[in-house]
């Protein structure tokens, strides 16, 4: 008999439907069932935010999260966050402001900053920096990122401002 | 004709050299759309994993593989027995030695390759690797050089004759079955003499510990071998494309048309992917038995522990200097640990790659380097981790040597320097050791450095802090660390630098389209320095068409024209000058068929920004768009069609960068916590291509280096386990250890360059790690300290402050 398990949950607006071992991992659903190869794998110890979606509201590294745990919910990677005609700021700050390099950790960054602007949208430098300490960058020496993060705020407060 | 904009206009919209382009590769990286080589899904793909050396050095009495190739999902076990028929199962490697593939009779390290198993997915792979059985009988570990260098344990039994006996290497006389190389530069007998009547000289040993590139993506590939039309395509992690489809061509016996190599996105280098890897081998055999593609990535332990370490040298200095501080020799030796098999990625004629600046940016007169070369039980490799084959051990050396060196004469070590660097006058500069600096100014440089960080308030401040430490009042000491650093880049001449017999040349190729737009590709690839924005900037400014009309393209053997790739800084250098000649072979062109149309002699139209004009009637020209169009569509007397054009660049020389970098530095002398309060960093690589992403890299290479000084060590125990095999155990500087960093700049072009570029991506690494490590050490200086050992983590510093009695 199999030991596969039913799982049903919803990436990016998108309900998806399968059966999956208990063993197997958030990330590698999304990656190679799902074909959504957005977030990467850095470490697979939870060190380095490469793999970083959104649960339910919630930062979660999926490379140490197995797919039954995600039952019910709903999960968003950085292709469910911004597209090509309709950029999250953040998506235009980290290229405004050079906050990437090779871009490996890019969609994990993008998805965590989000969250950090949700929880918080008037960060200082130092929340900002205390609230990235999840996703590792070795190329841009997080400086620029921190800027990009930044200036995000500053236009989604504007923008926030403007609609109000 | 009248034009229609103002020149001002017409440069801003060429987007070419000097300018802060944002760079066009984002758009794919902040929406997820990169393609690394784990994205690459090919039909019916299978996946490949390893069985790796529990233990450091073992006999291999026995691998069973029944049990795996019964578990569901797995295709096929490989061993060094299913390997040797075919004669791979060793490889060799880019120093000159040969490494197994698979473990062939004993192992050498601990996660050494031993079976390789191909299965469905993933998961399957790892099923199969808990079932394969192997039985292994335990050796003595050898993990000190030192040691290893008077063992009787032979290490290498491939590396010795019937009697034991060391047989000669690629690099000369080996003196013990444990020893590799001993590579020497510069003038023994002199410099002996020199310092041993000099009436000051100071002697330092010093360790640079094993760490790591660790880049955020593993290295990996994707082998598919299609024998319909007899074509292996190999995507893969390869900073260096062209050379790895050499290799595997070399090794494998497929013609090298019949190769096709593939780098696409790379998630970060830093020298961690110019090697090759006995995955790729493995996958390669794997497709080709299987007849299906094979994916291998390697997982982030594998990676730590196997693949390319860096540094591993044991440094012995002694200079000498008058006693006004004018250093009048020195002398370096190096017991390099290489570990298993010597697997460096150096040119094949410096087995130590270019330690032989260790003379830095002083004029030395008289010098000699020696580095011996160690097989260890502990993994292979030894890569120039950013930086340009070994400057980053030579660096630290010197500037490690110039502190001892200031502390023996009792002097400021800024002013050491200063008295002893060479002058801008003496460029080009024939270095003791033999290379020949091409330009530098590097007094402006320091005088500009320490005038922005106000050295001699930090050195009151330093003074008063001290006596308030003495008087109880705090217990924070402050240290200044200083490092002025001299880089060697841009690999390089081919009469000179080579790796594996190819030489280090770099290339470019441009087709302009009828319509003014182009496509570029070159020998290079891109781990995230940015080059199809660079590039196409330089290319801009070259042939005047703007930046955002042309496409840039690497890492396609089919496509792109051949080089040597990216590593050692030499993309600007040398792909980048090859940009700049091809553009100058488009611009030959151009002003024939310019002349042609405007009707005048060649000689009589002038290039200027973006056309060429006639000289002294600016209103009569034609823009590179008109004269393209005219390429394809006008029959010009004299001319083939088109405007295509390649070049292939072999440098004059190497260039070097240089910079001046000062961190201040507080340690809380009880916890051993640092706090960097400020870091300035002046470098000079020549002319600017992009402002922005020169910063970026500074800044990047910057924390490489606090994370190399600060923390991160690739670590074993006495039975050869490698202690620091995660994220969990390996320092990586996140967010909230790093600090802002000021960046500054002179400008001292290349004079053999043709647009004076130098290279800066490595300069930050090379010149940061001394400069952080002479902070937390200048920082215990008034106690009589004078040399720690890196890295500086909380525990190193607490003990050092502990063992010079300032907890009592």
């Amino acid at each position: 008999m199999s030991n596969k398990k039913h799982v049903k949950l919803n990436v990016n607006g998108k309900d998806e439907e399968f059966l999956a071992e208990p063993r197997e991992l958030l990330i590698y659903t999304l990656r190679e069932r799902l074909d959504i190869t957005g977030p990467h794998i850095g470490c697979e110890t939870s060190h380095c935010g490469a793999c970083t979606v959104t649960i339910d509201g919630k930062s979660v590294k999926s490379c140490t999260m197995y797919t039954v745990q995600a039952e019910g919910k709903d999960v968003t990677t950085i292709e469910g966050i911004g597209g090509p005609d309709d950029l999250h700021p953040l998506q235009t700050a980290f290229k405004e402001h050079h906050g990437l390099q090779c871009g490996y950790c890019t969609p994990g960054m993008i998805t965590r900053a989000t969250k950090l602007l949700e929880e918080n949208p008037t960060p200082t430098e130092e929340e900002i920096r205390f609230g990235m300490a999840g996703n590792i960058c070795r190329c841009t020496g997080y400086q620029n990122i921190v800027k990009s993060i930044q200036a995000a705020a500053t236009e989604m407060n504007a923008a926030k401002e403007a609609a109000e | 004709m009248k034009d229609e904009i103002s020149r001002e206009e017409r440069v801003e919209n060429l987007k070419g050299m000097g300018c802060s382009r944002k760079r066009v590769e984002d758009a794919r990286f902040t929406q997820g759309k990169g393609n690394y080589v784990d994205d690459v899904k090919l039909d019916g793909m299978l996946f490949g994993d390893f069985v790796r050396s529990p233990y450091a050095h073992a006999n291999i009495k026995s691998i069973d593989t029944e049990a795996a190739l019964k578990v569901p999902g797995v295709v096929a076990v490989l061993t060094a027995a299913d390997l040797e028929p075919l004669g791979l199962h060793w490889m060799p490697t880019l120093a000159g030695d040969k490494q197994m593939v698979l473990a062939d009779g004993k192992v050498l390290y601990q996660g050494q390759e031993v079976a390789y198993v191909v299965a469905e997915d993933r998961y399957a792979a790892a099923d199969g690797i808990e079932a394969v059985e192997v039985e292994y009988e335990e050796l003595q570990v050898i993990v000190d050089p030192f040691e290893s260098l008077k063992s009787d344990v032979i290490l290498r039994p491939d590396t010795v004759d019937e009697n034991g006996k060391a047989v000669d290497g690629a690099h000369g006389p080996r003196d013990h079955p444990n020893h590799i190389f001993t590579w020497e530069a510069g003038d023994k007998d002199p410099t002996e003499e020199v310092i041993a009547n000099a009436d000051v000289v100071a002697e330092e040993e010093m360790y640079y510990h094993r760490t790591h590139p660790c880049p955020l993506e593993t290295c990996g590939c994707v082998a598919s071998m299609d024998k319909v039309n007899g074509k292996l395509t190999l995507w893969g992690t390869f900073q260096a494309p062209h050379a790895i489809r050499t290799i595997v061509s070399l090794i494998s016996g497929i013609e090298e048309h019949n190769i096709r190599v593939i780098s696409p996105d790379i998630g970060g280098g830093f020298g961690n992917k110019v090697g090759a890897y006995p995955g790729y081998v493995c996958s390669v055999v794997a497709s080709i038995v299987t007849g299906k593609p094979v994916k291998w990535i390697e997982d982030r332990m594998d990676n730590l522990m196997t693949t390319a370490f860096a540094r591993d040298y044991w440094m012995k200095g002694k200079i000498s200097a008058t006693p006004e501080g004018k250093i009048t020799g020195l002398h370096c030796h190096v017991t390099a640990d290489h570990g298993g098999f010597d697997a460096c990625a150096d040119p094949t004629k410096f087995p130590a790659g270019f330690m032989n600046i260790c003379t830095g940016s002083y004029d030395i007169p008289t010098a000699y380097l020696a580095v011996d070369g160690v097989y260890t039980n502990k993994a292979p490799g030894g890569v120039s981790y950013r930086c340009s084959f070994r400057v980053t051990e030579a660096v630290y050396f010197i500037e490690r040597m110039i502190e001892v060196l200031a502390i023996k004469l009792n002097m400021d070590s800024a002013e050491l320097r200063r008295i002893n660097f060479i002058k801008k006058e003496q460029f080009p500069y024939k270095a003791a050791l033999g290379w020949e600096y091409d330009s530098g100014d590097y007094h402006t440089a320091w005088d500009k450095a320490l005038k922005a960080v106000d050295y001699d308030g930090l050195r009151a401040e330093q003074a008063q802090r001290v006596e308030d430490f003495k008087a109880g009042k705090t217990r924070k000491l402050m240290g200044v660390g200083l490092s002025f650093f001299t880089e060697i880049v841009g690999a390089g001449p081919v009469k000179n630098c080579d790796i594996l017999g190819m030489g280090m040349f770099d290339s470019c190729e441009i087709r302009i389209h009828p319509t003014g737009s182009a496509i570029a590709r070159l020998g290079t690839i891109s781990q995230g320095q940015g080059h199809a924005t660079t590039f196409a900037q330089i290319l801009a400014t070259e042939i005047g068409l703007s930046a955002d009309s042309i496409t840039i393209e690497e890492g396609d053997t089919d496509t792109a024209p051949y080089g040597l790739g990216t590593y050692g800084s030499r993309s600007t250098p040398v792909a980048g000058a090859a940009a700049a000649m091809v553009g100058r072979k488009i611009r030959a062109k151009a002003q024939m068929i310019a002349a042609y149309l405007l009707e005048v002699h060649d000689d009589d139209v002038e290039f200027d920004v973006d056309r060429f004009v006639v000289k002294g009637a600016p209103e009569r020209f034609k823009t590179m768009k008109e004269i393209a169009f005219a390429s394809y569509n006008q029959a010009i007397p004299g001319l083939e069609p088109g405007l295509e054009a390649v070049s292939y660049y072999d440098p004059p020389n190497m260039t070097y960068p240089f910079g001046a970098y000062v961190c201040v530095m507080d340690i809380d002398v009880d916890t051993g916590v640092t706090e960097i309060r400020r870091f300035y960093a002046l470098d000079d690589c020549g002319t600017r291509i992009n402002p922005m992403v020169i910063e970026g890299q500074i800044h990047g290479g910057l924390t490489e280096a606090l994370a190399v000084a600060l923390g991160q060590e690739i670590a074993y125990d006495d039975m050869g386990n490698c202690k620091t095999a995660t994220l969990m155990d390996f320092f990586l500087p996140t967010a909230w250890e790093v600090p802002n960093y000021e960046t500054d700049y002179t400008v001292t072009p290349s004079p053999h360059h043709p647009i004076g570029a130098k290279g800066v991506g490595e300069s930050p690494h090379v010149g940061g790690v001394p400069c952080f490590s002479n902070a937390v050490q200048d920082a215990f200086r008034a106690f009589g300290n004078t040399h720690t050992n890196m890295p500086h983590d909380h525990w190193r510093i607490w003990k050092t402050a502990n063992e010079l009695g300032l907890h009592d």
